[in-house]
């Protein structure tokens, strides 16, 4: 079930779900963590040898991979926690600090 | 109608059999007989002979329960949560440290308005250590969104057992049944109990309109709900706890059909013609209608006002019933300490204030870590209300705490 949400912040406490239940599943995508970082992983694809170790170990599902290669990193969800830079064998992925907007 | 006018050992025509038991072994018995999906629990003084006698039925395989055996209260009422949000019928129990260490958990049972029904039986808390009974423990976890059902008697415990589950189910709200530690929860006494087929029949099937496990309609469970969200649904848990309190009369008339015992929200004892009166709730109730009963012979007009449902708080009910007196004290078994007294003192000094006519009213501490509470104790009680009652004494302004050794 698509959820319609439209004007969900103004609405009144009888149109919500009871017991804050989402009438729909897999939704923690929708709400953007990734302004929680305050350093973010960096990818040197000289080094890749796409062994996707940082895939497996992310605990957030923020590194993106296509056809079976690493394809990038999904920094609207990435927290910033450099489990992946601890990881690579390869120490292809360099944890840089954000500068914010610049 | 809030009235409770059944005599407690009024014949009914219903069929089971009189039985001689534990309060405890009562509450199994119901919990045997309801039959429910899932029970998560850890054993704790005076309740550990529930969860021995249930573990009991599940091990000779006389109920279909799926029994989990967890590391400690906390992980109980956890596991509970999970398995009411998978859709499951759902019960556990337990006791003050115990029900202590569920705190977080009872919050988020209510709140995302899961129907697990617990029993707790009363018992202080710590500290000094102490097993034995008093009312701390679920009076301190009486804003959590529960509903709290206080038994008098070991009948009334069994009773509100299979009242709870369905009370639970149609208000979609967590129950919570209390009776006291080692007074009721060890004592044997005699009460009648329901054939397990009638009892069967009374709860039914339980089927859950929302469920985790309901693989063609996924669901999300337990969000985080940002200031935009939390505060709506505060007032919708409200809104739903304020109406369980019919909930309960419905269930409670729909019990009565099938067991002949009739219970409202409170008991009415010999009030209607009283001028003093005292309220209370729990097995001290017994001993207030003997000495009631001793007073009266004597032509004091006293009568009493025992509690059953103390959440929600049947303030309007209660005001009327009590309007008509010239002086009433409030019994508590538990202390509300650095206020103005007890927890159940203060609400129905509460609901009385905006009452046109009220009476005087005077707050009681008893009882405190299984302390006896003799007659002799509520006599002092019914002798200060004929004193305020007589204008001879204005009512204490501080707590009364009986039985204290000074």
């Amino acid at each position: 079930m698509k959820w319609n949400i439209k004007g969900v912040e103004s609405w009144g406490w009888k149109k919500h779900p009871i017991g804050a239940t989402i009438p729909e599943a897999g939704n923690a995508a929708y709400y953007k963590t990734g302004g929680w970082r305050t350093e973010k992983p960096v990818i040197d694809r000289e080094k890749c040898n796409n062994c996707l170790i940082c895939w497996i170990n992310c605990p957030d599902s923020s590194v993106i991979v296509k056809d079976e290669k690493f394809a990038g990193f999904d920094y609207d969800h990435c927290k910033g926690c450099g489990i992946c830079a601890k990881v690579c064998a390869l120490k292809a992925i360099e944890m840089q600090a954000e500068r914010g907007e610049e | 109608m809030a009235k409770t006018t059944t005599a407690p050992r009024a014949r009914a025509k219903a069929k089971g059999k009189t039985v001689a038991m534990t309060g405890n072994a009562g509450c199994a018995l119901a919990m045997k007989q309801i039959n429910p999906d899932v029970v998560a629990a850890y054993p704790i003084t005076p309740q550990t002979t529930i969860v021995e006698e249930f573990a009991n039925y599940v091990a000779n395989g006389q109920v279909d329960t799926e029994y989990v055996n967890v590391e400690s209260e906390h992980s109980a009422m956890s596991a509970c949560i999970g398995a009411s949000a998978a859709g499951a019928r759902v019960m556990t129990t337990t006791s003050s440290q115990g029900l202590a260490l569920m705190w977080e958990e009872l919050s988020i049972a209510s709140a995302m308005r899961l129907p697990i029904v617990m029993h707790n039986v009363n018992r202080a808390l710590s500290g000094p250590i102490n097993i034995h009974c008093d009312h701390s423990d679920s009076m301190g976890v009486r804003d959590m969104g529960w509903v709290q059902l206080f038994s008098e008697t070991a009948q009334e415990s069994y009773d509100n057992t299979i009242i709870a589950v369905k009370v639970a189910e149609k208000a979609l709200l967590p129950v919570m049944v209390l009776h006291d530690g080692f007074i009721t929860s060890h004592a044997i006494d005699r009460f009648d109990v329901l054939d397990d087929a009638d009892v069967q029949k009374f709860v039914g099937e339980y089927k859950p309109k929302h469920a985790l496990l309901n693989v063609d309609n996924p669901e999300t469970f337990g969000p985080f709900a940002m200031p935009a969200f939390y505060y709506e649904q505060r007032k919708a848990l409200r809104v739903a706890l304020d109406a369980a309190k019919d909930i309960v009369l419905k269930v409670s008339k729909d019990y009565a059909k099938i067991s002949g015992r009739e219970y409202g929200l409170f008991e009415e004892y010999r009030l209607a013609d009283a001028n003093i009166a005292i309220v209370v709730l729990g097995s001290t109730a017994g001993t207030t209608k003997y000495v009631i009963d001793e007073a009266r012979e004597k032509g004091v007009k006293v009568g009493m006002l025992k509690l059953r449902l103390f959440r929600p708080f049947p303030a309007a009910e209660i005001a009327a019933a009590l309007s008509h007196l010239k002086a009433v004290a409030v019994m508590d078994r538990s202390d509300s300490i650095g206020a103005l007294g007890g927890p159940v003192y203060m609400e129905v000094k509460a609901a009385l204030y905006n009452s046109k006519k009220h009476p005087q009213i005077q707050g009681y501490v008893y009882g405190l870590g299984g302390r006896d509470t003799g007659p002799d104790q509520i006599e002092t009680v019914i002798e200060d209300l004929k004193k305020i009652a007589g204008g001879k004494e204005a009512p204490r302004e501080a707590v009364t705490l009986l039985g204290v050794k000074e």
